[in-house]
Order: structure tokens, then sequence, then C-alpha cells
């Protein structure tokens, strides 16, 4: 039992937990700019699928992959595009056509991988890179400082999304759109404009975020890959309270809980696999309860805009 | 307030569901099949011997993941083929699928569509697919339905037209033990399972026999992390295991691609089961069993011919060659150890070597 507590143990969970957590970061501080301008995309599953496959293929058969890279956030961006279009000229039930553009992204990513690959392969992806000096600190230096570039990038996105969001005249705008459209709209701010932007960028990153598995974490495509992580993502954003260090916060929580129980049946701990695959899931329930009664979202999330004119 | 609630509610639910390593794709079946080919009134099997058969033997399978998954519903398709390339291809034997059905209601709809369309033997690849096949199944009293795996064939509700199958994987998981105690020099062992049951659990716990047979003080850590999808889990789970001092490791069903990428990053070995996985890592895969499902649809073949359409249960096993021992030629195995693998086999066939998996 106090092996839990070993260097070994610590440095495995929070070294895995870090990787877990990276296409999280990715999906969900993408879904945080969309929602934050009153838009909710069930869709990141979708884009991460597709983000992935297309990603995963084009490092194959190109061998390059920043390529690889630059697709994945095209092809994100375009679902983003389509979603955008939907939900802001069409003013469709962003759930709904959220859920639509997930089983499309499911199904096209299940169907390019049949027409162009036919079976599971593997791809040299982006490998370890040690940050000089800061990966030699004991302990840290090996959870933080040893992993892949999309891992630092991820992290790194956290404060840059809160810069944006709290001290930039774009995240001003992205703000007001969510909290209240028809004032934004009254001071000259183009709500349309602003949900295409946070919704074409939710969707990058999601393609982002499903890179990070296919090409830098697990270098391997398999249909349904990303098995319900999107969704999850879009409720690190509620558990975030749609604030970038929140959902880094719940993103780590969950990845942290998830490695944990790895580690505690490999070690043993008498809790039935059961039990244990269930904590991270019903931690994130019991936190999305507790906090959703306490922190108000964007007034207008949800709700499309019509200018009336 | 409200709807925010609603929308936690939802979330919450797709959580569940996610955990459960779901995955709502329905896809159409691979081939449209020709309305006229649908046969206007049944006609009862043994009044038309395969041989003389103007129209192809119809074979429609329903699975819960892709052909491709270089596990469980590949190791069916495969064996379909090769029961199609013995038949004489496609003219006398036509083969529909429909992949990804994870949803059991979707299968169920497929299962009754593809009888009704004249399907004459329908399987249902998967455990979870039993209940519905067994509401279906009286209903189309002259076509064959499989079930796998499981050997109740529904024959004590009175059903005739079933058949079982499955699989001894508990048999090649012993096999992949022995081999693996003894190339272990850590005598550290991980296996990723997906859910503790059905044919995982059997292999896993074959393999902790073998292992622990062959090295007493072996130790073989097991976790399983929740779902047959989740490639990224199945990864960390790999992970966990190597920085857990094991050098060698073995997993079953689909979402393992994760953890064998992860394997060949650490230079650890890695043992297959349900198809060959050599192709994913070649430098550091040892053995695989495979299934080769040929054995079981030979045999319900021939009852169909016969006018049986149900009533039987199949076990592939190593003795009647529906496992097989697959070794990667480009790893190079020891002589004393191939020869402890196949005494292994030898044991199992001939009964010396008994597997308590209960």
């Amino acid at each position: 039992m106090n092996e839990i507590f070993s260097a070994t143990v610590i440095i495995g969970v929070l070294s895995s937990g870090i990787r877990l957590a990276t296409p999280y970061l990715y999906a969900a501080i993408g879904e945080t700019f969309g929602q934050r301008s009153g838009v909710l995309n069930l869709g990141v599953e979708g884009q991460m699928l597709l983000g992935a496959f297309a990603s995963f293929y084009v490092a194959l058969t190109t061998g390059s992959l920043v390529y690889g890279l630059l697709i994945a956030m095209l092809v994100g961006a375009l679902m983003g595009l389509a979603m955008a279009y939907v939900t802001v000229n069409l003013h469709a039930e962003q759930g709904i056509s959220g859920i639509g553009f997930y089983l499309f992204g499911l199904g096209m990513s299940e169907l390019l991988f049949k027409m162009l690959l036919g079976t599971v392969e593997t791809v040299k992806g982006f490998s370890v890179v040690p940050i000089p000096f800061l990966s030699q600190i004991p302990v840290l230096g090996e959870i933080f400082f040893q992993q892949n570039i999309l891992v630092y990038i991820a992290f790194l996105l956290v404060p840059v999304a809160w810069f944006v969001l709290n001290k930039t005249t774009l995240g001003l705008k992205i703000r007001s759109v969510g909290e209240n459209p028809e004032a934004a709209d009254s001071l000259g701010v183009s709500v349309a404009r602003i949900r295409y932007f946070t919704i074409i960028l939710g969707g990058t990153l999601s393609g982002l975020a499903g890179a990070s598995m296919s090409i830098a974490l697990l270098n391997v495509f398999q249909q349904n890959m990303t098995s319900g992580l999107g969704f999850i993502a879009v409720a690190l954003v509620y558990f975030g309270a749609w604030r970038p260090w929140g959902v880094l916060a719940g993103a780590l929580l969950f990845s942290m809980v998830n490695s944990l129980q790895l580690w505690m049946q490999v070690l043993n701990v008498p809790i039935p696999s059961d039990i244990a695959v269930m904590l991270p899931y019903l931690l994130t329930i019991i936190v999305l309860v507790a906090t959703v009664s306490r922190v108000r979202s964007p007034a207008a999330l949800t709700k499309p805009f019509d200018r009336g004119d | 307030m409200k709807k925010n609630l609603l929308v936690v509610l939802i979330l919450a639910l797709v959580l569940v569901l996610s955990a459960c390593g779901s995955a709502p794709a329905a896809e159409a079946p691979a081939e449209e099949m020709p309305a006229e080919e649908m046969p206007a009134e049944e006609m009862p099997a043994e009044e038309m011997p395969a041989e003389e058969m103007a129209e192809a033997f119809k074979v429609a399978i329903i699975m819960p993941s892709s052909i491709t998954d270089l596990a469980f519903s590949q190791s069916m398709y495969d064996a379909l083929l090769a029961v199609q390339a013995e038949m004489g291809g496609e003219a006398a034997m036509e083969i529909v699928y429909s992949e990804g059905m994870f949803v059991v209601d979707d299968a169920a709809a497929a299962i009754r569509d593809y009888a009704s369309e004249g399907y004459n033997l329908v399987i249902a690849h998967g455990s979870q697919y039993g209940s519905s096949l067994q509401e279906i199944a009286p209903d189309f009293p002259t076509t064959s339905f499989a079930w796998g795996t499981t050997l109740n064939t529904f024959s004590d509700e009175g059903i005739t037209n079933v058949f079982a199958y499955e699989a001894n994987s508990q048999e090649g998981g012993y096999v992949n033990g022995v081999v693996a105690a003894s190339l272990s020099e850590a005598g550290v062992i991980g296996v990723v399972g997906p859910i503790e049951a059905g044919d995982a659990a059997l292999y896993v716990k074959g393999f902790v026999a073998g292992a622990t047979a062959t090295n007493p003080d072996v130790d073989v850590k097991v976790s399983w992390i929740g779902s047959f999808s989740d490639v990224a889990l199945a990864s960390e789970s790999a992970n966990t295991h190597i920085a857990a001092g094991a050098d060698v490791l073995t997993g079953t069903a689909q979402m393992v691609v994760g953890a064998i990428g992860v394997a060949e990053e650490n230079g650890v070995l890695w043992f297959g089961t349900q198809a060959s996985q050599t192709s994913l890592a070649p430098d550091i895969v040892v053995a695989n069993q495979v299934y080769d499902w040929k054995v079981a649809l030979d045999q319900m073949l021939a009852n169909i011919e016969n006018g049986v359409y149900g009533g039987e249960a199949y076990t592939i096993t190593l003795a009647n060659s529906g496992l097989v021992m697959d070794y990667n030629g480009a790893y190079d195995l020891p002589e004393d150890v191939k020869a402890a693998a196949d005494a292994a086999v030898a044991g199992i066939i001939d009964g010396s070597i008994v597997i308590p998996v209960e």
C-alpha cells in the first residue's frame, strides 16, 4: 500500500496524467471560446476524429508531421465553418446540430479509413523533446519537461487563451457576444462574425486535439479512437466554469484520477476494476452537478441571435 | 439555469455512454442487395443442396467493431472469406456485413432486416446480441442464426434455429503465458484488458495460469481499462505497466493498438490474441493466438445443408485447429522456449494440462 507514494508511482501518475490531459486541453480550450461567444458545439468528438484521421493519413503518406498538423487544423476549421453556418445563419438548434456533426465526423473518418488505409497501421509521430535544463530537474523534469511538442503547446495554450479572453479587445467582444448579443450588436460588434471566428477556432483546436492523439501520443489511427473524449472535453468547459484555468484544472483532475486508477490496478489495491474505471467519470459528474448551480453560464449560450432587421 | 442543467444532464448521459465505450455507428451493409434477389417464398434448404443451388448461399454478419480491427470482428470476417474462397467465390456464397454495431438496438434491427431479406445464415457476432436473437429467431424458422461467443443455443427455450460458437481463448492465453514468463527477465508482466468479461477474461485467466505455471515467481499485473475502444487509455495502461517494471506485455480487444505502440517505443515484448498483430510492430510481437472460426463455420454450413438450422454449439480450440499459435518469424525465439510452448500446446490438446477458468 505504501508503494502508492513511491517516487516511481507519483512520477508515473503525473506524467501519464499530463499526456492524457493533452487532447482534452486542445478540445476544451477551443470549446471555451465557442461557448463564451454563446455557441455550444457538441460536434467536438467528430472534429477530433476527422482531424485524427486526416493528420495520420497525411503524415503516413507524405512523411511530414507538419503537413499532418496543418491538415488536421484545416479539416477542423472546415467542420467549424459548417457548424458556424448552420448555427449562426440558419439558427439551428445547437445541441442537435452538434450531435449531427459528431455523427458525420465519426462516419466519415471510418469511411475514409476503410477506403484509404483498410487496416490499422502505425506512423512515426512526434517524438519526445526534453527541454534543456528543465528536463534535468529531478522528478519535475521527468513529469513536465520530457514530453512531445504537442503536449507543451497544449499547456501553453491555457495562458494564451486566458490572455486573449480577458485582456484583449477581441476577448471582450467574444464575451459580450456571449453575454448580451443585442447590446454588442448595438455597439457595432458583429455577432455573426465573432461567432464564426470562435467556432472555426474551436474546430481548428479540435482538429489539433485529434492530431495530438494520432500523430503524437499514440501514432496509430483506429476507428472511433477518441472514444467519447470529445464529449468529456465539452463537459470540462462546464467544469472549468468557462475559464481556461478552470478547464486546465478539470482536464488535469480527470486525467490524473484516470492514471491513478490505472496505477491502483497495477499495485493490486483491492478495488474492483469496474469501480476503478468509473472513478474519473463519477468525479466529473459530481463536480459538474456541484458547480452548475454555483456558476453562471454565458447568458446567451445556445441562443441563436437574430438582428431582426 | 434550467437549460443549463439540461445540457449538463445530456453531457452526463453521454459521459456514461462513452464510459461504456459505445459507438453509435450504424453503417449500411457493404453491398447493395438487388430487390429481385429476395425470394418471394421461403424455400426449405433441404430441397436445394448447396451444389445445385441456383442462388448463392447468403451470409450476413453483424459485429460490434470493424472488419479491420486486427481483433475480434476481423477474425470472423477473415474466416468467412476463407469459407467463401473454398466454396467457389462470390458466385457460391454472398457475404454482407454490418460493422460498428455497438448499439444493440441497431444490431437487432439489422438482424431482423437480414432475416426477412432471405439470408440463409445470420451471424450475430457479439455476446451482447443474445437477447435480441432470442426474440427474432422464432419469427424466421427457416433462417439459421449463429451467436457468439457463447454456448447457449436457446434450445432450452424451444428455439431450434440458433447455432452458438465460442473460443477457448484461455488455451492460447496459456501458451502465450508460458512463452512470456520464459522471456521475461524482470519477472514482471503487464496485461492490458478491456472489460473483465467474455473471452477477454478467459484469455487473461489462461495467460496468468501459463505464466505462473512456468515461473511461480513471475508477477503478472492485470489492469482493465473499462473500454473496448479507448486507445489513449490502453496506451497509458501500457506506460503504467512499463513504469512498474514490466518487460513483457499482452492484451486483448481492439483498443490494444495503443498499447502495442507504447511497447514498441520502449522495446518491450508483446503477445497478441484474436488476430495476428505482428504487422503493427514486427520487432516486438513474439506470438499471437489467432482465432480461425472456419472450423465452426464449416460445421454450421454442413448442418444447414442437411436441414438442421441450429441447436448446436461449437468451440474453437487448439485441438480442432480453430485456435492457432502464430509466431512472428522475425523474432528470434530461443529453441527451448519454443519447445516449452509446443509442449504446452500438446498438453492442452491431450488433456494433461487443465486450465482453471472458474
